[in-house]
């Protein structure tokens, strides 16, 4: 039976031996692995890059105080982004799933529409839930537009749930109950963090706090970005600094909206404040990129 | 020569494909000039022909050149152009005078380098809502990236590129069982998708789909898309707990439904199994891995709906009306709570009883509850099933189940009176509030969803036979009231089948209670096959013509001393008499009566002048007409009515 970092191990070496970077996790908190700069930026621009990581999500709506068994405040994705998409972009996926061990003339595989959408990253693109025997165990995307660009190579994001897919391949019915690796379970490592922040973002988290904190990185990020324009040496901008306060202004949304401290109405108004910022920096980045091929 | 094309694309969204084939099917006709088939799979849309001619009949030109006066050199060069001696050439006479002209003979083309210079373009135009571009910026768009294309006419390859893919003879199989790359022709084409697991046609696979060894609620568009989702459908039958049989059928139908694509498996007399059937795009399940897998996934969808209902019934929807405060409803029209409010006033318009308040007052609160959140097609539904189990009335959470009925044009409406009181305020006040605020449905943009619930109030209100003054309901909102015309217009023709000219007669005499409206409508199917309505109705076509003429607009009374003995005092008597039977009369009598006015308004315009020299004769015969359609119009507007000589005409 492969452990939870056994699937990840073997994913990551399918996706190495595929050409793929394979980076370490983006250490600033994300919803998805989206909102991570190895995708939201690289997949900007017309250079090709591959990548695959593990990222954390964090939303913390999702928390369940570690009662609900497929509900998690913080889950691992598995995020693989193929630029370009190669024509055989779904034969390769499906071989990933060989990879750790799915005999795929037993399983039942279908490609279901599904098009996703990040309203505060102002991107979208088509493509499907992956459904095996039922379960949805992956997110697959052509990427179409990204902070509000239309992109020049359409990339193939691959994002893998990697609880649900060790509960499918171990035959667990809890995410709590899954090996992490022999004799330790994924409640062993994870079920006191789960259990925390639901308690912080539902209950303890200080709602004036929050909204000041979001105010700030709001204004750095705004005031780096109001500086963009007139900078002299455009290859030397701190465009990812700016973005790790659009993150940490996402990330504050989210806990804010998980405390109910947002009404629908502000709801918005905040989505697009944050959808400002992240468009800004798509436009910086793709700016820069262009100056550093040009010289 | 046999023609085939096969799209090869990316799993394609399955209700983009029936819409796709039918496109693939007109345009592809055309261009063979022979009917065309299709057929599709998820993974391949697909043309076949077969007699498409091998080249165009040749066909003849008239070429005209320089005129029969033109100068020698002329002339020449106009033959040279042509290829042929200046003797050779004809005349043609045109507008200006008389030319030379010449008869070019043009070869047909041959019909592969016709379809090889289509085609791309044909299939680049296939109507989809929402497409995409995968080969870089600025290329090609279709509803999923094009990974192979088969093009064969007569054995041959028509050659053609879409997104540096080239037509060739080589398709692909299942996904998974299939071969990956293998060369077909038209005649083994079937043969050889199936021999790599794929079943062309969805007729063929929907009868594997029906194989099925349970009894499965026969849910059709459910199958439809089962059938467009997979290339090779088995079903197989699962079970889940029988305690899951606690929670309500609609919340385990509609997790199965809508979440996991299973049909439900039901007894004879309706009562859900703990079973379900679902649809594998494969050829078997032998170890019985997919039946359990899908079991698992099931268990924890149930799960968590048990979750979310034991978790909701710790605060009842009483407790939750303050809430909907919390929830929008529309940026300017403010939160469900005031939806709430402006609903229970609308009630009370409709005359709703307490029954009906209380149910308007709760019919939001389960949007507030985890249930709704996770399956938002339940709303309304949640709603009512809390309400009965937290001990409300049953009036009160049978109005709160169906308040969002009906949801289409077939939906039944709401079975109880409570229920249909509350679905009219919650459609009404939608309405309302929208025009107000200026989003007005238009082209096919209506976000709200209105013209469905404009729909909704005509069909509730006349198939239940309410008396209601709608037009009181509308707010004196003049666009609302023209946009319920069209509506009520729509559902009396397009679902009830009354003719169009009927329907506006009836309208034109008012439309504000509709259950009336059908009344009229109903007597006025009757009445016109006697043979005295139409030219009646022409005669009232008459009368307003001539009353639109004379600019009259005047309800002057008639004055009896001004009528000339005859025909028109005959008019005026018969007009009196008429309409005190009318006014006494059933819609259908009152039509007959009116209706053998006729060979009194016949004889009127056969023997009197109605612009007499003198003009206060000419008035009272204008008063007398006048009076005749404002009393007559009550029932219809028979000016509307398209009379047989009309229709020659037209």
């Amino acid at each position: 039976m492969l452990s939870f970092q056994d699937v990840i191990f073997r994913l990551k070496h399918y996706w190495a031996e595929r050409g793929c970077v394979i980076q370490e996790p983006f250490d600033i908190e994300v919803g998805a692995g989206t909102g991570a700069p190895e995708t939201f930026l690289r997949v900007l621009g017309p250079k090709p890059y591959s990548v695959a990581y593990v990222q954390p999500s964090r939303r913390p709506a999702d928390g369940r105080y570690g009662e609900n068994p497929n509900r998690l405040y913080k889950h691992s994705q598995l995020q693989v982004i193929l630029k370009p998409a190669p024509d055989d972009v779904i034969d390769l996926y499906l071989g990933s799933l060989a990879a750790i061990g799915i005999d795929l003339a037993k399983h039942d595989i279908k490609l279901e529409e599904d098009n996703w959408e990040a309203p505060t990253l102002g991107a979208w693109g088509v493509g499907w839930q992956v459904m095996l025997d039922g379960l949805e165990i992956t997110q697959f995307t052509y990427f179409q537009q990204v902070g509000g660009i239309d992109l020049d190579v359409v990339p193939a994001e691959i994002t893998y749930g990697l609880e649900r897919l060790t509960a499918f391949l171990q035959v667990r019915d809890s995410v709590y109950d899954i090996e992490w690796k022999p004799g330790t379970t994924y409640g062993d490592v994870r079920l006191a963090d789960e259990l925390q922040y639901s308690v912080y973002n539902f209950e303890l988290a200080h709602v004036e706090t929050l909204w000041k904190l979001f105010d700030l990185h709001e204004g750095e990020a705004q005031r780096l970005l109001g500086m963009y324009a007139k900078y002299p040496d455009k290859h030397r901008f701190p465009v990812l600094p700016a973005y790790d306060h659009v993150l940490k202004c996402s990330h504050l949304f989210n806990t804010l909206d998980a405390r109910g401290a947002i009404s629908v109405t502000e709801r918005v108004g905040i989505i697009a404040r944050v959808r400002k910022l992240a468009v800004g920096i798509a436009a910086a980045w793709v700016d820069q990129q262009c100056g550093e091929e040009a010289a | 020569m046999n023609f085939l094309l096969e799209i090869g694309a990316e799993e394609i969204p399955d209700h983009m494909i029936e819409p796709a084939l039918e496109y693939l099917k007109t345009e592809c006709s055309k261009l063979l000039r022979v009917e065309a088939r299709v057929d599709a799979t998820p993974r391949r849309l697909v043309v076949r022909a077969e007699n498409v001619i091998e080249r165009e009949a040749d066909s003849e030109e008239l070429v005209t050149g320089p005129s029969v006066s033109a100068p020698a050199p002329a002339v020449a060069g106009f033959a040279k152009k042509l290829g042929v001696n200046a003797e050779q050439l004809g005349r043609t006479t045109g507008a200006k005078g008389e030319y030379y002209s010449f008869v070019r003979k043009v070869p047909g083309r041959l019909m592969r380098d016709i379809i090889a210079g289509s085609l791309a373009e044909l299939i680049l135009k296939t109507p989809f809502p929402k497409t995409m571009y995968w080969a870089g910026k600025g290329s090609e768009r279709f509803i999923r990236p094009i990974r192979w294309i088969v093009a064969l006419l007569g054995g041959d390859v028509v050659p053609f590129t879409i997104a540096h893919v080239s037509a060739s003879n080589v398709s692909s199989g299942h996904r998974t069982l299939g071969q990956k790359w293998f060369p077909v022709t038209y005649e083994d084409y079937e043969q050889k998708l199936l021999d790599n697991f794929v079943i062309l046609s969805a007729d063929d696979r929907y009868k594997r789909i029906r194989e099925c060894p349970v009894h499965y609620v026969c849910d059709r568009p459910l199958l439809r898309t089962l059938t467009n989702i997979t290339e090779y459908p088995t079903p197989i039958v699962g079970r889940f707990d029988e305690e899951f049989l606690a929670l309500p059928k609609e919340v385990l139908s509609t997790v199965m439904r809508y979440h996991q694509k299973y049909l439900s498996v039901e007894s004879e007399d309706g009562k859900l199994l703990p079973e379900f059937v679902a649809v594998m795009n494969l050829d078997a399940d032998r170890d019985g891995l997919i039946r359990r897998g899908n079991e698992r996934v099931l268990r924890a969808r149930f799960n968590d709906a048990r979750f979310f209902w034991n978790a909701d019934q710790k605060k009842p929807l009483a407790q939750r009306v303050e809430d909907l405060a919390h929830v929008t409803f529309q940026a300017k029209l403010g939160s469900y709570l005031d939806k709430t409010r402006r609903m229970q006033a609308l009630v009370n318009e409709l005359g709703g009883d307490a029954h009906s308040l209380r149910a308007a007052e709760l019919s939001k609160t389960d949007l507030t509850t985890e249930l709704v959140k996770e399956f938002t097609e339940l709303q309304g539904v949640v709603g009512g099933l809390y309400a009965r189990a937290q001990g409300e009335p049953e009036e009160v959470a049978r109005a709160i189940y169906e308040h969002y009925k009906p949801v289409s044009m077939e939906d039944s409406i709401p079975a109880t009176h409570e229920g249909r009181i509350v679905a009219l305020a919650d459609k009404l006040d939608t309405l309302r509030g929208c025009f107000q605020i200026g989003l007005i449905p238009s082209g096919s943009k209506d976000p709200f969803a209105l013209r469905r619930a404009a729909q909704g109030v005509v069909k509730i209100i006349v198939e239940s036979g309410m008396t209601i003054d709608l037009k009181g309901l509308l707010g004196r909102d003049a666009k609302l009231e023209e946009f319920f015309l069209d509506r009520i217009r729509t559902y009396f023709r397009d679902i009830r089948g009354f003719k169009y000219d009927e329907v506006n007669a009836v309208l034109s005499s008012g439309w504000s209670n509709l259950a009336d409206v059908e009344k009229r409508l109903q007597a006025i199917q009757i009445v016109r096959p006697t043979p005295d309505f139409e030219p009646v109705a022409a005669s009232f076509k008459r009368i307003s013509n001539i009353l639109k003429q004379a600019q009259f607009e005047s309800d002057a009374k008639v004055n009896p001393a001004l009528l000339e003995e005859g025909p028109e005092n005959d008019l005026f008597t018969t007009y009196l008499v008429t309409s005190q039977r009318v006014a006494r009369a059933d819609y259908v009598t009152a039509l007959e009566t009116i209706a053998a006015l006729r060979p009194f308004v016949d004889l009127f315009f056969d023997k009197v002048l109605v612009n007499a020299k003198d003009e206060q004769v000419r008035a009272n015969r204008l008063a007398l007409l006048s009076s005749m359609r404002r009393e007559f119009s009550t029932i219809a507007d028979f000016s509307e009515i398209i009379t047989i000589s009309q229709e020659t005409k037209e």
